[in-house]
């Protein structure tokens, strides 16, 4: 008993490592980022008086008087500056405006000499009612307002999920782009990176050193560099261009940037390597007499391709794939440089509310949204994978 | 034998993890933040170099895209990795108000009367005025364009254009060229019909229109030929003219100018030595020499009056420049950029 409790704990002693980098890597960042996307107590916690009052408030008419002196004396027990900036970013999300109002309400507060009788003695936009809706709607701890507008949706002022406006929000168009580009990018990488690891895996010596460091080299080099790199050879006036038009091929450049196809070129490249080397981990534990015995047999090489190779190796193309298209999802660098606007993926949009304007619950909740379609799009693909092997 | 060896993966499974939970101590030389490019290559010639040769330490410096988001985050995790940080009119007022960055010693700084009005900020020091403003490749344009309606006019100026991704320039830009005067471009702007007067507009030279990012991009794309014109920083403009002999040249009227400052963010680790950088920064015999390497504005008043007429004719302080240009609307922005900023983005995947 005593020395299976003690290998126990050795084992996990000795897992110990990994499980903190999982929790601390892993687990925790996921959490927090679906936290940040629901919760919202930015408002509740500095307004608790104004809470009290709006939940009597009709939602229509214009402010009353207890409201403005509930507001006003919450306010002025404010005394951390963070946490105002985290209200007021909050507020004006919901309605612009509210980062001029808030200010220029707390700095008449502060006034001591003649102290405002009301808020609308402040400014007269405490009297429209839509001020005071987008506080009372910000009320609550938890909010769907963010996983909502990240698939287009929002609440109107009855506080029924609707469409929101095709002008105000196309994250939904975004999202099926980002998905469609990664599965051209994946299908690129296939066509290339399945026939150069067979060659690969049939070379031996200098040749298949050569051969793997050509993928391995850029893999070493910085993503940065090389989507630099390809911006010099697509542009109008570079080497692909120009080399095309010195040999008479074509008169006028090639539009090969700011569009999809430099897109799908430069991340093809970037990401061959996550696709060849899986598939030649593969390849090499196939035993090499494997194609001549059915070709001995009678094959067609096409037929013993079909038959022998494909299947054996199919685990590597899938893994590849996976492998590939999961990057592609997230790209940001490539299509931010080598794109034009109508190639820019997700990532472009939750960098904006990341580091732009500091939404971070915006930013969270189309991370969540890209993590449950890639979760789903796993668990086909596991699925699709198991189903292989049970049928086997 | 057992034991030992077990006392031995415990006392190694400690040394570890306490490494990992311990943050290393050791002090962090002092780390300045800027605009990158040829911008920060002057500064860095001027200010880093210097003060770092004054003071006897070392002196960093990064670059960095902007964004609030970027500075609110070093923030509030806590001991931010940078001390002075150049920011944007508008970073500066929002950050101001939400509390990230640390207070101003004036005294330090020789007063608030030394510099210009728009300077002057309690959470910041004003760096340069510096325009945002049509650029084009003289050597390739012989008659240039003179106005955003030209910039919009692709029949008689053929080619691409450039501007900068976001709503921020880029829609009052749109109304300068669909005729709107300079001085009701805010006014338009605050409704909704402007707003969408706006994007109509720019609908007309979307499929034309390259978005740079970051300030050197711009330079790029006209130097390569990519573009036959866009809009950048007039600094730069004037600093590849001068460092790489281009002939790339300024359209001052129509240009939108502003205020960067210098900020020190909350409870940095060399908060002192950053105010010291700022006021050193602020010294008006270091910054008039900034003019030479780009045409910035200066605002500090008695260095804006010991540059040399060559290099003051490009300011976008020079009383000839200002006189069409228009000041950016900071209160305007701070209210609006999330709402148009989804719009514009909205608008950009149609």
């Amino acid at each position: 008993m005593s020395a299976a409790s003690s290998r126990t704990r050795r084992s996990l002693l000795l897992l110990a490592p990994l499980l903190f980098f999982l929790i601390g890597f892993f687990v925790w960042p996921l959490f927090s980022m679906m936290s940040q996307s629901v919760s919202d107590p930015a408002v509740l916690r500095l307004l608790p008086r104004s809470a009290e009052v709006l939940a009597d408030w009709d939602r229509n008419s214009p402010p009353t008087i207890p409201m403005q002196t509930a507001l006003m004396k919450d306010l002025k027990a404010v005394n951390d500056d963070q946490a105002l900036g985290d209200m007021v970013r909050r507020l004006n999300s919901a309605r612009s405006g509210f980062r001029t109002l808030m200010g220029k309400t707390t700095s008449a507060l502060k006034e001591t000499a003649n102290p405002p009788v009301d808020l609308v003695s402040i400014d007269k936009r405490w009297e429209k009612p839509e001020f005071w809706l987008a506080i009372a709607d910000a009320l609550s701890p938890y909010t769907d307002r963010n996983l909502l507008a990240a698939v287009d949706l929002g609440r109107n002022a009855a506080g029924d999920i609707e469409h929101l406006p095709p002008d105000q929000s196309v994250n939904g168009v975004i999202l099926m782009r980002t998905f469609w580009i990664a599965a051209l990018v994946t299908f690129a990488c296939v066509c290339i990176g399945f026939p150069y690891a067979i060659i690969a895996a049939s070379l031996d010596g200098w040749k298949r050193d050569l051969m793997l460091g050509a993928v391995l080299l850029p893999l070493w080099t910085s993503l940065l560099v090389r989507t630099a790199a390809w911006f010099i050879l697509l542009q109008e006036q570079g080497l692909i261009n120009d080399l095309l038009r010195a040999i008479g091929l074509i008169d006028a450049p090639l539009a090969l940037i700011f569009n999809r196809t430099g897109v799908i070129i430069a991340m093809t490249h970037v990401l061959l390597p996550f696709m060849v080397l899986p598939i030649y981990s593969v390849l090499i534990t196939i035993p090499k007499n494997l194609m001549p015995a059915a070709a001995s047999l009678g094959a067609h090489p096409l037929r013993a391709f079909l038959r022998v190779l494909l299947p054996l190796s199919l685990r590597g193309v899938a893994s590849g794939a996976l492998l590939v298209f999961i990057s592609a999802i997230g790209y940001y660098i490539t299509p931010a440089l080598i794109g034009g606007p109508s190639d820019q993926m997700i990532s472009s949009i939750i960098a904006f509310y990341a580091t732009g304007s500091a939404n971070w619950g915006m930013a969270g909740a189309l991370g969540v949204v890209l993590l449950v379609a890639t979760l789903l799009l796993y668990s086909v693909y596991a699925r699709l994978s198991s189903d292989e092997v049970g049928g086997r | 034998m057992k034991t030992i060896f077990k006392s031995g993966v415990l006392a190694a499974a400690a040394v570890v993890l306490s490494a990992g939970l311990v943050a290393p101590v050791f002090a962090r030389d002092l780390t300045v933040v800027s605009w990158g490019g040829n911008y920060q290559d002057a500064q860095r010639n001027i200010y880093f170099k210097p003060f770092s040769e004054k003071i006897g330490k070392p002196v960093l410096d990064e670059a960095w895209d902007g964004g609030i988001g970027v500075i609110q985050s070093k923030v509030k995790a806590g001991a931010p990795n940078w001390d002075a940080v150049q920011v944007e009119a508008e970073e500066l007022a929002l950050g101001c108000a939400d509390g990230l960055y640390e207070k101003i010693d004036w005294d330090k700084m020789g007063g608030k009367d030394k510099f210009l009005d728009s300077a002057v900020n309690d959470c910041g020091v004003g760096a340069i005025v510096w325009s945002t403003a049509i650029a084009y490749d003289g050597d390739k344009l012989k008659e240039g364009p003179t106005s955003w309606a030209d910039f919009w006019n692709v029949e008689k100026f053929p080619g691409k254009r450039s501007l900068r991704k976001g709503p921020k320039y880029t829609l009052e830009f749109a109304l300068l060229a669909d005729g709107v005067s300079k001085d009701e471009i805010y006014d338009v702007l605050g409704t909704e019909e402007g707003v969408a007067r706006a994007f109509k507009k720019l609908d007309e030279l979307k499929p034309n229109i390259v978005w740079w990012e970051s300030g050197a991009q711009p330079l790029q794309f006209l130097a390569s030929g990519e573009v036959a014109m866009t809009s950048a920083y007039n600094g730069r403009i004037t600093g590849i003219n001068r460092s790489e002999g281009k002939n790339f040249k300024v359209v001052f009227p129509g240009s939108i100018y502003a205020v960067d400052s210098w900020v020190v963010l909350k409870d940095a680790e060399n908060k002192d030595a950053a105010q010291d950088f700022i006021a050193f920064a602020s010294l008006p015999e270091n910054q008039a020499k900034l003019p030479e390497f780009v045409a910035y504005g200066l605002p500090n008043k008695e260095a804006a009056s010991k540059v040399p007429a060559d290099f003051s004719k490009d300011l976008p302080t020079d009383s000839a420049n200002m006189t069409d240009a228009i000041p950016l609307n900071v209160d305007f922005w701070i209210d609006n950029a999330e709402t148009l900023t989804q719009r514009f983005n909205a608008w950009l995947a149609q």
